[in-house]
């Protein structure tokens, strides 16, 4: 038993540590986008992913990525399931995740939205607070469209240093 | 690097069984490792139909969004556009692998989205409807993605697990593409004479469709108080809502845009239906 929980442990090290596709500076650790590793006591090791968007293209892709590793590393059974609840939160990027992003020029997210109960209401005057600059730090920045290059980013400007970057969305 | 050594890097290192990276058949069960489990007293028909409905609500949309690439009025109108595509191209997955778990084909999802006839798409009528006016287009965006927010919301805590989070899942995703439809719906209706004037003609045209979207449950009436809301903040009138009508699209009976639709989308799955590449 004591083995199993080791090899449990080396085997999770292992899929933390595989990098996420599109934002390759995050592991999928970082992101919180792993739920869990086990190894059965067959030996077959279990990980759980869980997408972050519905349609994000990059799951298959994390999905064979923390299979080659996992075998890369030994562990000749390797299962990688799929977990949709509970559905994946910006607050699950941890805050190394968070330092990363702001290191490479990409604004991390504020606090997700809490479901209240009830429908959705729908907001229609500016109340989003100013995402502050990852370069130059200013609040003096505005949106220049709520979709980007992935599903997870908007595109933003700063007015202060007057460069273009992209903004992780809270979800 | 020109483009085909990036496409040749991106396939170094996966074996011949990795099929995904043309966009075409042969992606991996997006449900992969979920449990199939069906609970005791879930009406598996109806399971079923409520997922193929949704399902083709959402490839339809999504291929109809997807012909706004090139053509929107602004490059960062096409990468939302294509963005709120995927996020119902990914619903439509997880809704059609479901469906194939519980209706007793065991089909996978591309049997649904490239093998099924429009005849057998359950679809409501105002998705398959051509784009036509960018005014239309974000009318039709914020009344089907209220309605599916607010029917999203409902099952949410539906007794089928898989369809709850699922659901769940698409609320989050929902709540993005509704404020982004409200949010140009205000802005043409409130903005030139001439943009107003096709906002006008836009929610025109899509309203006469409610009754289809609104005959299967009461998600109706949270649409209307949002097209209130957003009609009075774009100084538009909102056309008097006609009455629930089931039957057109949810039972098969679609319009002549459909058909059209679904040959380009299906044309290279069924000129090569074993290919993966």
């Amino acid at each position: 038993m004591v083995s199993v929980l080791t090899d449990a442990r080396r085997a999770r090290h292992v899929a933390e540590q595989v990098p996420d596709p599109e934002l390759p500076m995050l592991t999928l650790a970082d992101l919180g986008v792993l739920r869990e590793v086990r190894v059965t006591p067959e030996g077959t090791v279990v990980a759980e992913l869980t997408p972050t968007y519905s349609g994000c293209p990059a799951m298959s892709e994390m999905r064979a990525e923390v299979a080659a590793r996992l075998k890369g590393a030994g562990y000749d059974s390797v299962e990688v399931r799929t977990v949709l609840d509970p559905p994946w939160t910006t607050d699950w990027i941890t805050p190394e995740g968070r330092r990363k992003l702001a290191e490479h020029g990409i604004a991390p997210p504020g606090p997700a939205p809490r479901p209240a109960p009830g429908p959705v209401p729908l907001v229609l005057s500016a109340t989003r607070p100013a995402v502050p600059c990852p370069r130059c730090g200013a609040t003096d920045t505005e949106e220049t469209s709520r979709f980007g290059a992935t599903s997870c980013k908007a595109l933003w400007r700063c007015r202060a240093c007057r460069e273009p970057f992209e903004y992780v969305k809270e979800i | 690097m020109s483009d085909d050594h990036v496409y040749l890097s991106l396939a170094e290192g996966h074996d011949d069984s990795d099929a995904r990276w043309a966009f075409g058949t042969g992606f991996e069960d997006p449900l992969h490792g979920v449990s199939t489990a069906v609970p005791e007293g879930v009406d598996r028909a109806e399971l079923a139909a409520t997922c193929l409905a949704l399902g083709d609500d959402a490839l339809v949309g999504a291929q109809r969004l997807a012909e706004w690439t090139t053509r929107a009025p602004e490059l960062e109108e096409e990468v939302a556009l294509a963005n709120i595509g995927l996020d119902l191209l990914g619903q439509a997955r997880l809704l059609y692998a479901r469906c194939g778990q519980v209706d007793g084909t065991e089909r996978g999802e591309d049997a649904y989205a490239y093998f099924r006839d429009a005849d057998d798409f359950r679809n409501v009528r105002l998705a398959e409807l051509p784009n036509g006016d960018f005014a239309f287009s974000m009318a039709r965006l914020l009344v089907l993605s209220s309605w599916r927010l607010a029917h999203f919301e409902r099952l949410a805590t539906s007794a089928d697990p898989v369809l709850a989070a699922i659901a769940a899942k698409g609320v989050k995703e929902l709540t993005y593409h509704r404020q982004y439809a409200a949010e140009w719906v205000v802005r043409l209706g409130d903005g030139t004479q001439e943009s107003h004037r096709r906002m006008q003609a836009g929610l025109d045209q899509v309203v006469p469709h409610l009754g289809e979207l609104f005959a299967a449950h009461d998600a109706g009436t949270a649409v209307l108080a949002v097209l209130g809301q957003v009609a009075e903040a774009a100084a538009l009138s909102l056309p008097d809502v006609p009455p629930s009508a089931a039957g057109a699209g949810r039972e098969g009976d679609h319009t002549e845009h459909l058909a059209p639709l679904l040959a380009e989308l299906q044309s290279v799955a069924r000129a090569h239906p074993e290919a993966t590449w």
